[in-house]
């Protein structure tokens, strides 16, 4: 439960956890959206620098952003197994029936794995130094102007905030019942995949109703403490945008302008 | 069963700049057949010392003995369930595992997983129930229905059904009204006189007086002292360090000490406290 490293924050403090959140979460995305300009061999390497310059920044151990990769190890490594054995070209290395092996194949496999570990480092470094509420406080405010078309963004962020809270909570809970469970000689991840699947049913049917009763009482709670959202509600937690974040997003212009300087040269 | 731990240590996310001791160098020696409470104040690692009695956590150094069943770090997690059904464990607020749709089928997934036939866990379902003080009308019923103290007694006999040796008990009668907490106690302690070991994590410092033959106590991480219930609230450093508070029946000696009574040793229960008023009235 506690192994995954992608979505979950680091209690810290560097330059990059100190960039308003707001910034952090469109840079963030700006960048893995421009990873998609990188082409050649140069612009690849270019972004890996400055990735790997951000890392340093943050001040976090580059044990973590390797650690992120765990999870998608699966998916990479059949995406690029996928590309080395499937691009078509008019000189293979090496072919069986459909398979091909070629050096363009090799190169865009290569690609594939440096475009995977970019954005997912990018991210991972996102949700690192950002805690989930100062995710959902930018979503609303940068939701805010759907508020002219009568889209109800305090709600949904309320929600959003209301469903971050929960994770920690629910995984807390699910350890505890599994353990509850164990001792009363349940194996999970034991015996045929039916089994496994029935496994699961002592799990699930308390989580369901332990998270029920907590929302309920989480309503309660907030009823009697007179919560009504809308307009006038003040924050507690107040995003203030400052210079340094005016660089960083200067700096994004620049990575994008050299992009495309060595994109078409 | 006897359990020893032998200089345990547990890092939670060990690795990790997140990482925490939950046990440190813990050595204590639970002795068969004996109640023992654990206490001490909240994170201070009664709940992560308990679990490795079952193997639910390992620990990062050191060893624990279960009878003659050895657990340590490199213990893997196959074929632990002859250990699991010899160590019960009654988890706080255990009627969050509930789960089957009827109470009987409840109470009988615990022996069923661990291969008694079905006739005999209906067998154990029968006899538990009784045990636990409910009727047995209510095996037929959704646990779902029933109140927060029945569910309680529903789990337990869900953990007692397969007639552990040992019984771990974290906290078991939190938020239970006064009658039902001194029945499930009275329970326990019947239990311990059949010949099975208890284990107690407890907040309540009268039912270590009332009930437990053993005390540890637990600080920071680390076992801070160990003892009979008379011998550790005694302890006059453990009291004035703040680390634990005393049972009413010693409050109220305390009290009494202040004018005309004098006591060589706190009494700690009721009834040695009223010996103890009844004797010095007496004039000797």
């Amino acid at each position: 439960m506690n192994k995954l490293i992608l979505g979950r924050y680091l209690p810290g403090d560097s330059l990059i956890y100190r960039l308003d959140p707001r910034g952090k979460f469109l840079i963030t995305f700006y960048f893995i959206g421009i990873v998609f300009l990188a082409n050649n061999v140069v612009s690849y390497g270019f972004l890996l620098l400055f990735v790997l310059f951000a890392v340093y920044l943050s001040k976090i151990n580059l044990g973590f952003f390797l650690r992120g990769l765990r999870p998608m190890f699966w998916l990479i490594l059949f995406t690029v197994v996928l590309q080395m054995f499937f691009t078509p070209s008019k000189d293979p290395l090496w072919s069986f029936g459909i398979l091909t092996l070629s050096k363009e194949g090799l190169v865009i496999s290569a690609y594939i794995f440096i475009r995977f570990v970019l954005i997912i480092f990018i991210s991972t470094l996102l949700t690192l130094t950002t805690t989930p509420i100062e995710i959902s406080d930018s979503i609303e405010s940068i939701l805010k102007p759907l508020k002219a078309i009568k889209f109800p963004v305090t709600q949904v962020a309320l929600m959003l905030s209301i469903a971050l809270r929960f994770v920690p909570l629910l995984i807390d809970e699910t350890t505890k019942i599994m353990d509850a469970q164990r001792a009363r000689g349940v194996d999970f991840g034991e015996g045929g995949l039916i089994k496994r699947i029935k496994s699961f049913v002592p799990i699930l049917i308390p989580l369901f109703v332990s998270s029920f009763s907590i929302a309920y009482d989480l309503a309660i709670a907030m009823e009697s403490r007179g919560y009504k959202d809308g307009e006038g509600r003040s924050k507690y937690r107040v995003l203030s945008w400052s210079m340094r974040d005016t660089v960083t997003a200067i700096v994004m212009l620049l990575i994008t302008v050299i992009l495309l300087f060595i994109r078409s040269y | 069963m006897e359990i020893i731990f032998k200089h345990v240590t547990h890092a939670y996310e060990a690795n990790n700049p997140l990482a925490a001791l939950g046990l440190d160098d813990v050595s204590v020696d639970i002795k068969d057949k004996k109640f023992t409470a654990i206490i001490g104040k909240t994170g201070s690692g009664k709940s992560t010392l308990v679990r490795h009695i079952n193997a639910l956590l390992k620990p990062t150094d050191g060893t624990i003995m279960v009878g003659d069943r050895e657990i340590n770090a490199e213990t893997n997690n196959k074929n632990l369930k002859p250990l699991r059904k010899n160590v019960g464990m009654v988890f706080q607020f255990p009627e969050s595992q509930l789960f089957e749709d009827t109470v009987e089928k409840d109470i009988m997934f615990g022996p069923m997983n661990f291969g008694v036939s079905e006739e005999d866990a209906k067998t154990a379902a029968h006899d538990m129930i009784k045990l636990v003080g409910l009727d047995e009308k209510y095996l037929s019923k959704s646990p779902f229905d029933l109140s927060g103290g029945q569910m309680r007694r529903v789990a337990i006999a869900g953990v007692l059904a397969t007639h552990p040796e040992t019984i771990i008990l974290d906290e078991p009668t939190a938020g239970l009204d006064p009658v039902g907490r001194k029945e499930i106690m009275d329970l326990f302690k019947n239990l311990q006189s059949e010949g099975r070991t208890i284990i107690l994590i407890t907040h309540n410092m009268d039912d270590v007086a009332n009930y437990a033959d053993e005390v540890v106590v637990m600080h920071d991480g680390k076992k801070i002292a160990e003892g009979t219930p008379m011998e550790v609230f005694n302890n006059q450093k453990l009291l004035t360090d703040d680390v634990l508070t005393l049972p009413q029946s010693a409050v109220f000696a305390q009290k009494l000490a202040q004018k005309y009574f004098k006591f060589d040793q706190l009494p700690i229960t009721i009834s040695d406290l009223s010996t103890e008023i009844k004797r010095q009235l007496n004039g000797d």
